[in-house]
């Protein structure tokens, strides 16, 4: 075999392949093939469902009068709570992350991640009971806080919810969802950075921070967004804890503490899916699609983003 | 980390650096701004947490000040960066402590072992236990487990080995994200949908549910794979090459043992992701009162569906007990349920310090 | 090498695993044979509301017939019919009767072959609870329920909810009514109720989902009892055997003040007329909620049994038989009510129900 620069995949010339090789090459790309089958299937079987809820008797979308304004509601609660959540979740996950592999003393690190990992197995129903019974309630205080020293500000009109179940309470449940995601996956990649670019920054006399800075972040930088992607994943479609939390209407409001609070889309078809009639089934499977479609704009919004970044790191 | 630690002590005994703060500089920091924030919190009778946010502030100013003082600005910079994240910790741990403590301290008083071995089979009222569930709960997801970590593996592998800048490979790593996005409950429609139109009206069974879960599963084990794999040095490749080792022997002998760590931790993450879920497994595999081990026929309980049920259906309390009695089974369970994930996690930890490449 | 030995390790160990797992059964299973002779799995699932029923039911009849195994899906009703329909559930638990605007009926009728089974099973009260410390017995009118609900009462010392109850201290506090998220049969009785008693003050259709936009609002009846009792001045509306300790509000009934009771919902049930045009085995129920009755209480939730007549193998339609044969029983539905909090069928609707099942035979 060839000794080729450094990426080995586009060797000029193509040396003779062994068998073991065809065939692993092979498996691994029936593998991606699988996925690709496996999604064209849901993505078939939810047009195939979901495009006759477009049109469906206007009753059907009760409260409101047609899918337009069934869905508009539910994609505002769904960005609004994902963006909370990620606005909550992303420093502190970081933080953590970088605590673990870079600052905590080894002694702490260890347990520390192992608790991170184990709440990422918290089934989301916990979450929402624990949500719904315990922290909402303890959260009354900040709400009426909020309320009485902000509420020039748009998000924290009022009047404050009296039991704590809003918005700002499912924000605060979905990114303590998220943050074990967000922390493992940025954990492994900053533990990844080469040893010799951290030595090396720290020996040109950089504090521990500027290394972290110049050293740790650039190289993590994809993984960092892989991370946060695959948590806005979870806060986008999470379903149960939300569902248990939030006291939700179908209404766009940027009123964080009130009671009236919009539905995501997820939370949504898990409360109507039960008691729902052929013709609301329809109609829920094309919010799902319109989730579905949602999320694909912004992971590829986000893989357009790191592209660019590295293409120019590249340069 | 360790020359982290070593160059402020190598430093120091050359002289060559600018002066520093001393080592328990953090810790008088700490205790200064804690009493500085509670002359006022006393004084206007504040919560505890209003103190101690208060202290947090004045801490997250004071110690950066001291150092840009002493030690100039990078280093005040770096100071303020350090406690961030330290707080951060501190911060984010709390939620996590109390929701654990919450589900070992109501769930640890309901484990016996007749909670372990029973089903709910013929149960009314309390007792009873999660056998069933529990047995449902392995299989499904060790089944969810067997489809997708292969598939998982080896699309993240032909990504970075091989599809690299391909146009398959491009549609694949943009379909694994748009698959990250699928409702959980969108997954079971589509797994019931499928096996109603190939076994009929009537089915429902395991390893649908397995199905379900494998499609949450297959994005978080690909994703996580593929950020591992792509950190795997260029050079270790090189080096495997420049031996003679054919590409498919470099890529499972030296690339996943050096990713391993991380492809495990990405592996437990998708597993602990979908053990819980409710929605998909109750429309596919079905809810059932008694022990089912076989996963291709009639329907099996799982833990999630039977928490689930039993804190929306809890029964109704016996006089003069303030909870109805599946309340208690429901936090049993969901403690059950993170133990599993706790000893699957380890053993995953165990498995894969075995197979790791030697270091050093 | 090293892999080799942990291969070696790990494949005695799945082995043993799997025996251990697969070789016992659950404590409490006993795989003896049948007191009946029947063997096999009765599958059928919908309302949710019935499930605490349903696992009294399913204790019952498996104690007795030890060969068979009855599932029960608690998918929601819409779903249970669905399936039912489909051929999926060998029976379905409905919060509502078949439909027949939607054409469900006659699909039903298609999948049976002749006319459906429809017997009323479960009945419960639907409480009206609240949360105002101070305020310990709290009467109710339909009318003022309603402008409660609908937002024109907004006070718990408003002179319409005085009115109801002379001499009763009321606080100023802002009342809070909390609804279902979901959706859910209790919401569709709880309108149903509103709308045919209020006298008009009530303007808003009867459905599964809660009609008005923003409020308050519980995931499930757990969801809603947990807000009602976070809250100060909250009030809500929920199954009458899960309200715990909160204060349940007396119904305006003729001109006393009727507090939930299971004899008073059972009452009102057997005085209600049955929905006309429909089969002769189909007992769908147009609860009267307009009842003068003394003692009655019409705020309740109805649900059904829905079977076939005929079943095309003995097994599956003796099976049909024996559990909605128990379900319907004096007994079944005694145990029901000792689980689930349910009131017991009338005895007139009772014999009716179980005279109906008696007719599920194989064809």
């Amino acid at each position: 075999m060839s000794v080729t620069t450094s990426v080995p995949e586009k060797a000029p010339a193509k040396p003779p392949r062994s068998l073991g090789d065809r065939l692993f090459s092979g498996v691994a790309r029936a593998a991606g093939l699988t996925i690709l089958a496996a999604l064209a299937g849901v993505f078939i079987f939810l047009t195939i469902e979901g495009v006759p809820g477009l049109s469906q008797p206007t009753s059907t979308y009760a409260p409101n009068h047609d899918f337009l304004s069934y869905v508009g509601p539910l994609i505002y609660g769904t960005i609004l709570a994902a963006v909370l959540a990620l606005i909550l979740a992303v420093p502190f996950a970081l933080g953590i992350a970088l605590f673990i592999s870079h600052y905590a003393p080894r002694r702490l690190a260890v347990p520390v991640a192992y608790v991170i990992d184990l709440l990422a197995a918290v089934p989301s129903v916990v979450f929402g009971l624990w949500g719904a019974r315990s922290l909402a309630t303890y959260l009354v205080p900040l709400h009426e806080w909020l309320y009485a020293h902000l509420s020039w500000l748009p998000f924290f009109a009022g009047p404050p919810s009296v039991t704590g179940r809003t918005i700002f309470t499912a924000g605060i449940v979905l990114a303590i969802m998220i943050l074990p995601i967000i922390t493992a996956i940025s954990r492994e990649v900053f533990a990844q950075t080469p040893r010799l670019d951290q030595e090396a920054a720290l020996a040109l006399g950089a504090t521990r921070w500027e290394m972290v800075r110049m050293a740790v972040f650039p190289y993590a930088r994809s993984g960092m967004v892989s991370a946060i992607m695959l948590g806005l994943g979870r806060a986008l479609g999470e379903t149960m804890a939300v569902a248990m939390v939030l006291s939700a209407s179908p209404i766009v409001t940027l009123n964080l503490i009130s009671n009236t609070n919009p539905a995501t889309v997820a939370s949504n078809i898990a409360s109507s899916f039960a008691e729902a009639t052929p013709a609301k089934l329809h109609v829920l499977i094309a919010t799902g699609l319109v989730l579905f479609a949602f999320t694909f704009a912004v992971n590829f919004a986000a893989r357009w983003v790191v592209g660019r970044n590295d293409r120019r790191m590249s340069r | 980390m360790t020359s982290a630690n070593l160059a402020p002590d190598l430093a120091a005994s050359m002289r060559l650096s600018r002066p520093r703060l001393p080592r328990w500089a953090p810790v008088l920091a700490l205790v200064l701004t804690v009493a500085a924030a509670g002359l006022p919190a006393m004084l206007l009778g504040w919560s505890v947490v209003g103190w101690l946010a208060l202290a947090l502030v004045l801490f997250l100013a004071a110690l950066p000040g001291w150092a840009w003082a002493v030690e100039g600005g990078r280093s005040a910079v770096d100071r303020l960066m350090t406690a961030l994240i330290w707080s951060a910790f501190g911060i984010a741990v709390i939620p996590l402590v109390w929701l654990i403590w919450t589900v070992v301290s109501q769930g640890a008083s309901v484990i016996s072992v007749e909670f372990l071995t029973y089903s709910m089979r013929n149960i009314v009222g309390s007792g009873g236990g999660i056998y069933h569930a529990l047995i449902g709960t392995l299989l499904v997801t060790g089944a969810a487990a067997v489809i997708s970590i292969p598939i998982g593996i080896f699309a993240a592998i032909y990504l970075v080995e091989y599809g690299k800048g391909t146009q398959l490979g491009r549609w694949i790593t943009f379909l694994v994200d748009v698959m990250t996005g699928i409702p959980s409950i969108v997954a079971g429609l589509f797994a019931l949908s499928l096996f109603v139109l190939l076994f009929g009206p009537q089915f429902r069974a395991g390893i649908g549910g397995a199905v379900a879960l494998s499609l949450l599963m297959i994005p978080i084990v690909v994703r996580s794979t593929e950020e591992m794999l792509r950190l795997v040095p260029a050079d270790l490749r090189e080096a495997s090459y420049a031996l003679g080792v054919p590409k498919w022997r470099t890529i499972s002998k030296v690339v996943l043992p050096t990713a391993l760590g991380g492809i495990i931790t990405g592996v437990t993450l998708a597993i602990a992701r979908v053990i819980g879920e409710t929605a998909p497994l109750l429309v596919v595999a079905g809810k059932t009162d008694s022990t089912n081990f076989n996963l291709f026929n009639e329907r099996m309980s799982t833990l999630p569906v039977y928490i689930y049920y039993s804190f929306t259906q809890p029964g109704i309390a016996p006089p003069g007990v303030s909870d109805p009695p599946g309340i208690a089974r429901a936090w049993g369970a969901a403690l059950v349920l993170i133990v599993i994930v706790m000893v699957l996690n380890l053993l995953a930890r165990v498995i894969g310090k075995i197979f790791a490449p030697k270091k050093g | 090498m090293k892999s080799t030995s942990i291969r070696r390790a790990i494949v005695p160990g799945i082995a043993v695993l799997t025996l251990a797992l697969t070789g016992c059964g659950a404590g409490n299973e006993a795989s003896g044979d049948s007191g009946s002779g029947l063997s096999g799995t009765l599958n059928g699932g919908g309302s949710s509301a019935q499930e605490s029923a349903q696992a009294a039911w399913r204790a019952g009849y498996q104690s007795a017939n030890s060969g068979v195994t009855v599932n029960y899906d608690p998918v929601g009703s819409g779903t249970g019919r669905e399936n039912f329909i489909s051929g999926a559930y060998m029976f379905a638990g409905s919060d509502s009767a078949l439909s027949t605007d939607g054409g469900e009926l006659d699909s039903a009728k298609k999948r049976c072959g002749g006319d459906v089974i429809e017997v009323p099973a479960y009945v419960s009260p639907i409480a009206v609870v609240y949360n105002l410390p101070g305020v310990d017995k709290l009467q109710l009118s339909s009318a003022t329920i309603g402008d409660i609900f609908s937002g024109k009462v907004t006070k718990w010392n408003d002179p319409e909810i005085a009115k109801d109850n002379p001499g009763a201290k009321l606080p100023s506090t802002t009342i809070t009514p909390v609804h279902r998220s979901d959706d859910s049969g209790t919401t569709a009785n709880f309108t149903d109720y509103l709308e045919q008693t209020s006298g008009g003050t009530w303007k808003y259709p009867t459905d599964d989902t809660w009609p008005i936009k923003g409020g308050e609002a519980g995931e499930g009846t757990s969801g809603l009892v947990a807000a009602v009792k976070a809250g100060d001045g909250t009030i809500g509306y929920a199954d009458d055997s899960q309200v715990g300790d909160l204060g349940v509000a007396s119904i305006k009934v003729g001109s006393t003040y009727n507090a939930p009771s299971a004899e008073g919902a059972a009452k009102v049930l057997a005085l209600s007329p049955k929905v006309t045009g429909r089969g002769a085995d189909d007992m769908a129920i147009a609860v009267d909620r307009r009842t003068t009755e003394a003692g009655a209480y019409p705020l309740s939730l109805t649900s059904y049994l829905i079977a076939c007549p005929t079943y095309s193998s003995k097994n599956d339609a003796d099976m049909v038989k024996g559990f909605l044969s128990y379900a319907v029983s004096t007994k079944g539905q005694q145990a029901a009510a000792t689980q689930a909090g349910s009131a017991p069928l009338d005895p007139s609707l009772q014999k009716q129900a179980a005279s109906i099942v008696d007719k599920i035979s194989a064809k």
